[in-house]
């Protein structure tokens, strides 16, 4: 799915990830861990090629990520669903609407059917006709998973979900990406919080990587 | 970041634009003062062009129109003294009626020799007191007539008769109907220049508000194609829906025009003239094209920008 072999990338100066080595493995549940600013984020952003490695060797989909058209990597972002801390909408476009985006973009008819079961999977059926400003951030987390997976993307990555969301809002969209995982999609997840890890691998099989110092680690039982 | 023109699929822009938008239009929030301008914009460029349209025509008319009523007659002048004249003339009108590729030549009675100096000598002016030559019309009936050889024959025959075949006349007024012709048609092709940047900074201060709409696009995996077309769309819209009003209020202001004869000849043929008047109905189409192509230049280079 995503593989890198002792990838490395800087922002232009020293590297802030070296000799990264990582496979995701299909239909695994994975945490990416570390403390701010040790590269969780450039390494998601990676994974959906929002930025190119400087060094090593990287494939999607068996697709080395370097010789991709522009097109190619609009195509590669359709099998990858992205939720962002601060996920952006379309201000203008009610939150169904803001859902269904990716199927319009591509060219494929809505169903409005199955739009209703993913809104109310999320729990979000009574604010289909709300602009996304009036979300609460429980809301739009949940708004973006939705249309993350509208798709059915294999792999989900998630950057910091809950970061500005309380424990028990928190949990339930981690509810969401376990169901999410338990039906078949591969799943990584950065987040700085341990308990959140902690609670999650109560209820799945994770594998927990952890960032330091550039270098990628699986990490230790204790997570 | 240059546009990457090579990548773009025309065909596909093309079935964006004509097919109904539905909801892939509405990914581009509505936007106020860059539509207004863009119409206002294509209205104004579109009315003028189309005075500089007709213009052009019109000076094109002219320069025809010129060229080929002098160039239907000559005139030839029987100046000697005065007791050779009547001779002179007569002389010439026999030189005249045999010479071939002509027609029937016409002595100018005196009422019209006097209407002619009229402007110059008012009309109290006795005209039959002033030693006033005699002025013969000659229309040009065939390809075969030598101006050159008449010439000669006259001077051989009746050296008081001088040969004009309006070239000097004609040549500058020729020369001033045809580039008045050309500066209508650049004049055409500066408000089509004109109006392309000024939709390219329409399209590109839309672009630049709408920067995270683009990023969000791009990031769930929008391709390039289907951002740009959105713009696109849009533009070309607005473009051609501005040109049609401006393009209807110049025809309107031109049909307003003072006719020929009111005008006193000043405003000579300045207008259309039967199917002429479809002419102008392409400037929407025109200003349409010039839409799409820069808007889709300013998008591209813009998405260019964005990975």
């Amino acid at each position: 799915m995503i593989e890198m072999r002792d990838v490395g990338f800087g922002y232009g100066g020293a590297d802030l990830l070296s000799n990264m080595t990582l496979t995701l493995q299909s239909g695994m549940f994975h945490f990416l861990t570390g403390p701010s600013g040790s590269g969780k984020t450039t390494l998601l952003r990676l994974c959906y090629a929002d930025l190119l490695p400087t060094s090593g060797e990287m494939t999607a989909f068996g697709e080395d990520v370097r010789q991709l058209t522009r097109d190619g990597i609009s195509d590669l972002r359709r099998r990858v669903g992205v939720v962002h801390q601060d996920t952006q909408f379309l201000d203008h476009l009610p939150v169904a609407e803001n859902v269904a985006l990716p199927l319009t973009i591509s060219g494929q008819g809505v169903d409005m059917a199955a739009l209703r079961d993913l809104l109310g999977w999320v729990g979000l059926s009574q604010h289909a006709r709300a602009l996304p400003p009036s979300l609460s951030g429980g809301e739009r987390q949940r708004a973006a998973l939705a249309r993350a997976v509208i798709l059915s993307p294999d792999l989900v990555l998630a950057d910091e979900p809950t970061g500005n969301l309380d424990w028990d809002m928190s949990m339930r969209l981690m509810q969401l990406l376990i169901e999410l995982n338990k039906s078949g999609k591969t799943v990584l997840v950065a987040t700085h919080d341990l308990n959140l890890i902690r609670a999650t691998k109560a209820q799945v099989a994770a594998r927990v990587l952890r960032i330091a110092n550039g270098t990628l680690h699986l990490a230790g039982a204790d997570l | 970041m240059g546009a990457d023109f090579r990548g773009l699929n025309l065909k596909a822009m093309w079935h964006g634009l004509v097919r109904d938008g539905g909801a892939g239009d509405r990914i581009v929030p509505p936007t106020g003062f860059t539509a207004q301008l863009t119409l206002f914009s294509a209205g104004a460029m579109a009315f003028l062009a189309v005075f500089a349209l007709a213009l052009a025509l019109a000076t094109g008319r002219l320069a025809e129109r010129w060229s080929s009523e002098l160039a239907g007659s000559v005139t030839v002048r029987v100046s000697a003294p005065m007791d050779e004249q009547a001779a002179q003339t007569q002389t010439t009108m026999q030189v005249l009626s045999t010479t071939p590729g002509a027609g029937q030549p016409r002595l100018l009675p005196p009422e019209e020799v006097a209407q002619l100096l009229t402007p110059w000598f008012g009309p109290d002016m006795p005209v039959d007191a002033l030693p006033v030559p005699a002025l013969i019309e000659l229309p040009i009936a065939g390809e075969d007539f030598d101006a050159q050889g008449l010439r000669l024959r006259l001077e051989a025959e009746a050296p008081g008769a001088v040969l004009d075949d309006h070239t000097e006349w004609r040549r500058p007024l020729v020369t001033a109907a045809h580039r008045l012709r050309v500066l209508g048609i650049v004049s055409l092709l500066l408000i089509a220049a004109a109006s392309a940047s000024m939709i390219t900074l329409a399209a590109k201060a839309a672009l630049a508000a709408n920067g995270q709409v683009i990023r969000v696009l791009r990031l769930i995996g929008a391709r390039d194609i289907t951002i740009a077309t959105a713009f696109v769309r849009r533009f070309t819209k607005r473009a051609a829906v501005g040109a049609t009003v401006g393009t209807l209020c110049g025809m309107a202001g031109i049909a307003m025009l003072p006719g020929m004869n009111a005008a006193g000849g000043f405003l000579t043929g300045l207008g259309f003239q039967g199917w002429g008047w479809l002419l102008p109905l392409l400037i929407p189409v025109v200003a349409g094209a010039v839409g799409f192509f820069a808007t889709r230049w300013a998008a591209l280079t813009m998405l260019g920008a964005v990975r």
